[in-house]
């Protein structure tokens, strides 16, 4: 049953898995990570993303491109749903954490029961040149699709690390989320910066959700296994770290895809949430906590 | 206090006997049917407001408690054909010590962390269950009613009247807990666990009784289950409406009386209920989805909060000061 000369193969396939899931990770890491927004709805959103993907899909667009197009119209979303949350949560304080929560966890269901209403439970999936074709390496095949996923994530991950570090406004959100009232202090807006840098989560979100239709066939109820694997990643990073999430991607997919070769599909999604909890458990700030 | 104490046994006793009369009287099944969903639904809801409405910690597991309950009889039904009321103990005391587990791993954690760390669990006994052949596995298990027991006449009205106990029973055990020292202890952890632990509270042994206590309660509520249904199989049992509906009916009701879910389990129970033979049966948890954000910002107090605030501005309208 245990195969172990497949062993070289699943570590290759789950570096390409790792650099997949910290880039549908990274939005949540911004959000959760660097905003303390209990956003459990991430995950739905980038299920939506999927759907928009596959829309556009529809009309022989790119998924790519379709990303990338879903970007703006996402960043608006998630400035909207920011400025909701801050107005009715944020600014009310004492009992906010429990409705806040219940307010995304509410949302998260909204949106996929209103995709199963519009495009029923059947999996979806795009068509692209890339998909369902592969590289081969000596003895090694490497799907396309993996290949690009995992391309697009790093070029992610890396633009918003400069991003973070480098611009004024990415040092604003960093500062925001070390000290809001010295921020307050000096002069600037902290709510208007969290709410561009939710917004720029969202965005992520849209390109992370074209990946996820790249890397397979999607279904409405997708976002509860990456609620698992998504917040996994932020606290096993330490909330916030940038690099850190592509590291802490790295780690899960690599065991993801061990533990799918040696033991079979159905144990995959148990390997994010024992993680998550022995990461809870045993260091809850992370692998690079601040 | 006293006089509460009566009326609220009173309204107990009368529940019971009602449910008694109406399982020998009314012929039609569907109404008790039905009627075992929404009774299951105050079960679950009064469980999760143990320790989502009186501590403040947001249990998205509720799958878990509830899919471990049923496939504890699932286990006593394969293995021994065990009676109900030995599946429903067996079941109770297991997912409370699930509870306590998951309590003594996560109650250290705040928040969201806990919340995530519920989900984990769930998803991880999902994940079990498919994969242990005896239950069923992925396709799930057929599974035979015995006779059923005179006086009833038909299994699901005996079911029906059974989970109405249960039912007494958890309102009455988050009764207890809500007027005792250990709910003035859980309101202060949730209002500020460092000033409760400061003031003497033993913040963390309060926590894991009141994550026993609930998981306990969810349990007992998915052990009838796999009678119930004739079959079992994990997705729908672990499944996450459950988690929704449990957290949903509380805050649609009011967290901090143990009346809250009991009213919200009966109103979203009924109209679920009414929904899914209407229209459909997604359509019935997309309702509980916008409710549950419609009522979060809207009116964070839930019906009860709406009663009380309505009252207050007739008295104060009343009695001009």
């Amino acid at each position: 049953m245990l195969s172990f000369e497949l062993l070289p193969d699943a570590i290759v396939l789950g570096i390409l898995l790792g650099c997949f899931y910290a880039a549908v990770s990274i939005g949540l890491s911004v959000a959760f990570g660097l905003l303390d927004v209990p956003h459990v709805a991430h995950p739905a959103f980038l299920v939506l993303g999927s759907y928009g993907a596959y829309v556009l899909g529809q009309h022989e667009w790119d998924p790519l491109l379709s990303g990338l197009a879903l970007m703006p119209a996402f960043f608006v979303l998630g400035i909207a749903v920011y400025r909701f949350y801050h107005e009715t949560f944020e600014r009310r304080g004492s009992e906010a954490g429990v409705r806040g929560l219940a307010f995304f966890f509410g949302i998260a269901f909204v949106i996929e029961v209103g995709l199963i209403l519009v495009f029923g439970v059947d999996q979806r999936m795009v068509e692209a040149s890339y998909i369902g074709s592969s590289l081969t390496i000596g003895e090694m095949r490497l799907p396309l699709r993996m290949l690009v996923a995992a391309a697009v994530a790093v070029v992610l991950t890396l633009a918003l690390t400069a991003y973070l570090s480098r611009t004024f406004t990415g040092r604003a959100i960093r500062a925001v989320a070390q000290d809001e009232p010295a921020l307050r202090l000096m002069g600037a807006n902290p709510v208007r910066i969290k709410q561009w840098a939710f917004g720029i989560a969202t965005a992520a979100s849209a390109l992370a959700g074209a990946m996820l239709i790249i890397v397979g066939p999607v279904e409405p109820s997708m976002d509860r296994v990456y609620i698992g694997r998504t917040f996994c990643i932020v606290v096993l990073a330490g909330l916030g770290s940038m690099t850190g999430t592509l590291a802490a991607g790295l780690i899960l997919g690599i065991s993801e895809s061990i533990v799918l070769t040696l033991f079979g599909a159905s144990w995959a999604p148990a390997v994010s949430f024992g993680l998550l909890l022995i990461v809870l458990g045993v260091r809850p700030q992370g692998l690079f906590g601040r | 206090m006293k006089r509460g104490g009566t009326a609220f046994w009173v309204g107990a006793v009368l529940a019971i006997a009602l449910a008694v009369l109406a399982a020998l009287g009314i012929q039609n099944e569907y109404y008790f049917f039905a009627g075992y969903v929404v009774l299951q639904f105050v079960v679950l809801a009064t469980a999760w407001n143990i320790l989502g409405g009186y501590a403040g910690y947001v249990n998205f597991g509720t799958g878990a408690f509830f899919g471990v309950g049923a496939y504890t009889s699932v286990v006593l039904i394969q293995a021994l054909h065990a009676p109900l009321l030995v599946q429903i103990a067996t079941a109770a005391v297991l997912s409370g010590l699930l509870g306590f587990g998951t309590g003594l791993l996560t109650l250290r954690l705040r928040g969201i962390f806990f919340s995530i760390a519920t989900v984990a669990v769930a998803i991880i006994f999902e994940t079990l269950i498919i994969n242990w052949r005896y239950v069923g596995g992925a396709t799930g298990v057929q599974l035979l009613r015995p006779p059923v027991i005179a006086p009833f006449d038909s299994y699901t009205k005996m079911l029906f009247v059974v989970m109405a106990l249960l039912a007494v029973g958890a309102v009455a055990v988050a009764r207890y807990i809500e007027a005792s020292w250990i709910g003035r202890g859980l309101r202060a952890i949730r209002d500020s666990e460092v000033a409760a632990e400061c003031n003497g509270v033993p913040t963390l042994r309060l926590k894991l009784f009141a994550c026993t206590v609930s998981g306990a309660l969810m349990g007992a509520a998915g052990a009838p289950l796999p009678m119930y249904m004739s079959f079992v199989e994990p997705a729908s049992t672990f499944n996450l409406s459950y988690s929704v509906s449990a957290l949903a009916m509380p805050i649609i009701g009011g967290t901090s009386h143990w009346l809250g879910p009991v009213i919200g389990a009966v109103l979203l129970g009924t109209v679920q209920q009414v929904v899914t033979v209407t229209i459909s049966s997604e359509l019935n948890v997309l309702v509980v989805g916008v409710l549950l954000v419609l009522f979060v910002v809207v009116a964070p107090g839930g019906i009860l909060g709406l009663v009380a605030k309505l009252r207050s501005a007739r008295s104060s309208a009343r009695a001009p000061a």
